[in-house]
């Protein structure tokens, strides 16, 4: 090796040491900002080595050059737009689109190294095509996967399970084919048969996540995630780049991490999921059907006082209120709550919200100090010190019936809301909640319903509250 | 099997092992921000791309250059500066309030803006 491929080397592991510094550094929301800025500096010490290394290598061609800078330019001033623009609760769309664009092209960096190797006289390298072959079926699968995903969260696609006659033996297909072609590939070098597997791979990832509910995105999402790192690990291996493998293995591991979460968390196996198992998406307001037993409704007065006398008061968010965009009203409450001296604190399901963290995130928004978070082992012991748990917008997590065996959800780690003293639900109706069984809670004769949108609801009781005096 | 595929495999590894360790420790409140800077992390794919211009020299090299470069940037600036600007929404305490309330339904965090610096590439 020469002297400038030993200093570019050794740069690229300073980058890649920066991205694990960053990554360490976010495990706690102080040091988190810091974080992001070693990460970042790794990134832009990663992308400078590059430019040293393509102008050094001096093959490049003028339209090389051009080609590259305006990619680049009109990429980053597309991802700085969105940066900019996007809405919190919009945060997994784009999260999603951007594991959609690095899975993309990772399967890029992967097709065009081998359309030149195969196109010369050396022949290819078994393993050099095995790592084509990975990277080209993760990375499109993980494209057309997560615009698909992308499209059911934004709305563009309808957000419930979408079926359609053969959908099942669409997927085996394509899965076939793929696995199939690969095979072969390594055999009989052709970049015919690649082009086939590239075809396969992002007509899978279609089939793979249109069957797969609203409810189960945060799943989809972080899977997503560590498939897009995998890919470009995988592209670091075709290319003989450290940088990229040992980036790509990061956030495989941590996309690895959050699936496993989020999937316990919901009580499901990850396969269950992919598979399509009860998915019936996400919870509509249907038909007002009444489990067993008597529901107590109760208007904003009521509940207002209920909480402003209060001395502890721990708020339940979930999707509902994520749906609703209704972060800024909660917050308002709390605010008002807290000036009478009612201490407040929320109580945070791993699966509340659209991805992993989401609601943190939308709390953060409105201004809540995180430190008032609190996640789902750490609150539960404090319900039977609490006068009021306040739900709004979450069901099944709250769901008592997850304690005991043989219901859809026994199980499921649940947040011991009816272990406080009174419960107020804000709910829209007695519709049922994502694993489409009764809650418990709700006929529980300490629970109070609200029968309304949760951002009316929300407003409605912080004025009531404002009309308290002492 | 080469002895840089076997470096190559033990890197990988490795990396994996050193994610898991790493990550494990993230809290839940983080978990967001920590998957929107793990896909900036994705986003050094930009260096794959950008080595792809370095041999292009027909049509089809130029347009996977091209596009590879547009994502792997994308990837990038965006997931950088959506990381940082979502963090900046996290703090310790309510920002303080003096005198009067402000008007009840004020929206947008000072994270609004999003006075980040962008990552300076290309």
């Amino acid at each position: 090796m020469s002297a400038f491929d030993w200093i570019t080397q050794l740069l690229y592991i300073a980058a890649a040491t920066c991205f694990v510094l960053g990554l360490h550094l976010m495990n706690s929301p102080a040091s988190a900002r810091r974080g992001n800025q070693v990460s970042t500096a790794g990134m832009v010490l990663a992308v400078a080595t590059t430019l040293a290394l393509v102008s050094h290598a001096g093959t490049i061609s003028a339209t090389g050059w051009i080609v590259m800078i305006a990619g680049a330019l009109l990429g980053g001033g597309a991802g700085l737009y969105a940066a900019r623009t996007v809405e919190m609760t919009a945060m997994p769309q784009l999260v999603s689109i951007f594991n959609a664009v690095g899975g993309g092209a990772a399967a890029l960096v992967a097709i065009n190294d081998y359309v030149k190797v195969a196109g010369g006289s050396l022949g290819v390298a078994e393993s050099t095509t095995v790592a084509t072959i990975l990277d080209v079926l993760i990375g499109a699968v993980t494209f057309s996967g997560s615009i698909i995903a992308a499209g059911k969260l934004q709305g563009v696609i309808n957000g419930a399970p979408v079926t359609f006659r053969g959908s099942r033996a669409a997927n085996i297909a394509a899965a076939v084919v793929g696995v199939g072609g690969g095979i072969y590939m390594i055999a009989t070098p052709s970049v015919t048969v690649l082009v086939i597997i590239l075809l396969a791979a992002l007509a899978f990832g279609v089939t793979m996540v249109l069957p797969i509910g609203g409810a189960d995105m945060p799943v989809v999402i972080s899977l997503l995630n560590a498939f897009t790192g995998t890919a470009v690990a995988m592209a670091g291996f075709v290319i003989g780049n450290w940088a990229l493998i040992i980036a790509g293995a990061l956030v495989g591991a941590s996309g690895g991490i959050l699936t496993k979460l989020m999937a316990d968390a919901m009580n499901r196996s990850i396969r269950n999921i992919i598979v399509g198992g009860f998915g019936t998406g996400d919870s509509q307001a249907g038909a007002i059907e009444g489990p067993g037993g008597d529901v107590r409704s109760i208007a904003a007065d009521d509940a207002a006082i209920q909480l402003a006398y209060a001395s502890k008061v721990i708020i339940v968010p979930g999707y509902g209120l994520a749906a609703a965009q209704a972060q800024h009203q909660v917050a308002e409450l709390a605010k008002l709550l807290e000036e009478r001296g009612v201490e407040v604190s929320y109580a945070i399901h791993p699966v509340a919200g659209r991805m992993p963290g989401h609601m943190n995130v939308l709390l953060a928004e409105a201004n809540v100090p995180y430190p008032q978070l609190k996640e789902m082992e750490e609150i539960n012991p404090e319900f039977p010190r609490t006068d009021v748990a306040l739900v709004i917008g979450a069901n099944d997590v709250t769901n008592p019936a997850a304690r005991r065996p043989g219901t859809a959800i026994s199980g499921m780690p649940i947040l011991d809301v009816d272990n406080a003293k009174s419960i107020i639900v804000i709910k829209r109706s007695m519709g049922h909640g994502y694993a489409g069984i009764d809650n418990e809670l709700y006929v529980n004769p300490k629970t109070s319903m609200y029968f309304a949108d949760a951002k009316t609801a929300l407003t409605d009781l912080a004025s009531a509250v404002k009309t308290l005096v002492g | 099997m080469t002895p840089e595929l076997l470096t190559d495999i033990t890197i990988f590894v490795l990396s994996l092992l050193v994610g898991f360790e790493v990550i494990s420790k993230v809290p839940a409140t983080l978990h967001t921000p920590l998957m929107s800077a793990a896909n900036s992390i994705h986003g050094i794919v930009l260096v794959g791309a950008m080595l792809i211009a370095v041999t292009a020299d027909n049509a089809l090299g130029y347009i996977l250059a091209f596009v590879a470069a547009a994502f792997a940037a994308m990837n990038v600036v965006g997931g950088y500066l959506v990381t940082g600007r979502m963090l900046k929404m996290f703090r310790r305490a309510r920002t303080p309030v003096t005198g009067g309330d402000p008007p009840a339904g004020v929206t947008g965090g000072p994270g609004a803006a999003g006075g980040h610096r962008p990552g300076g590439q290309a």
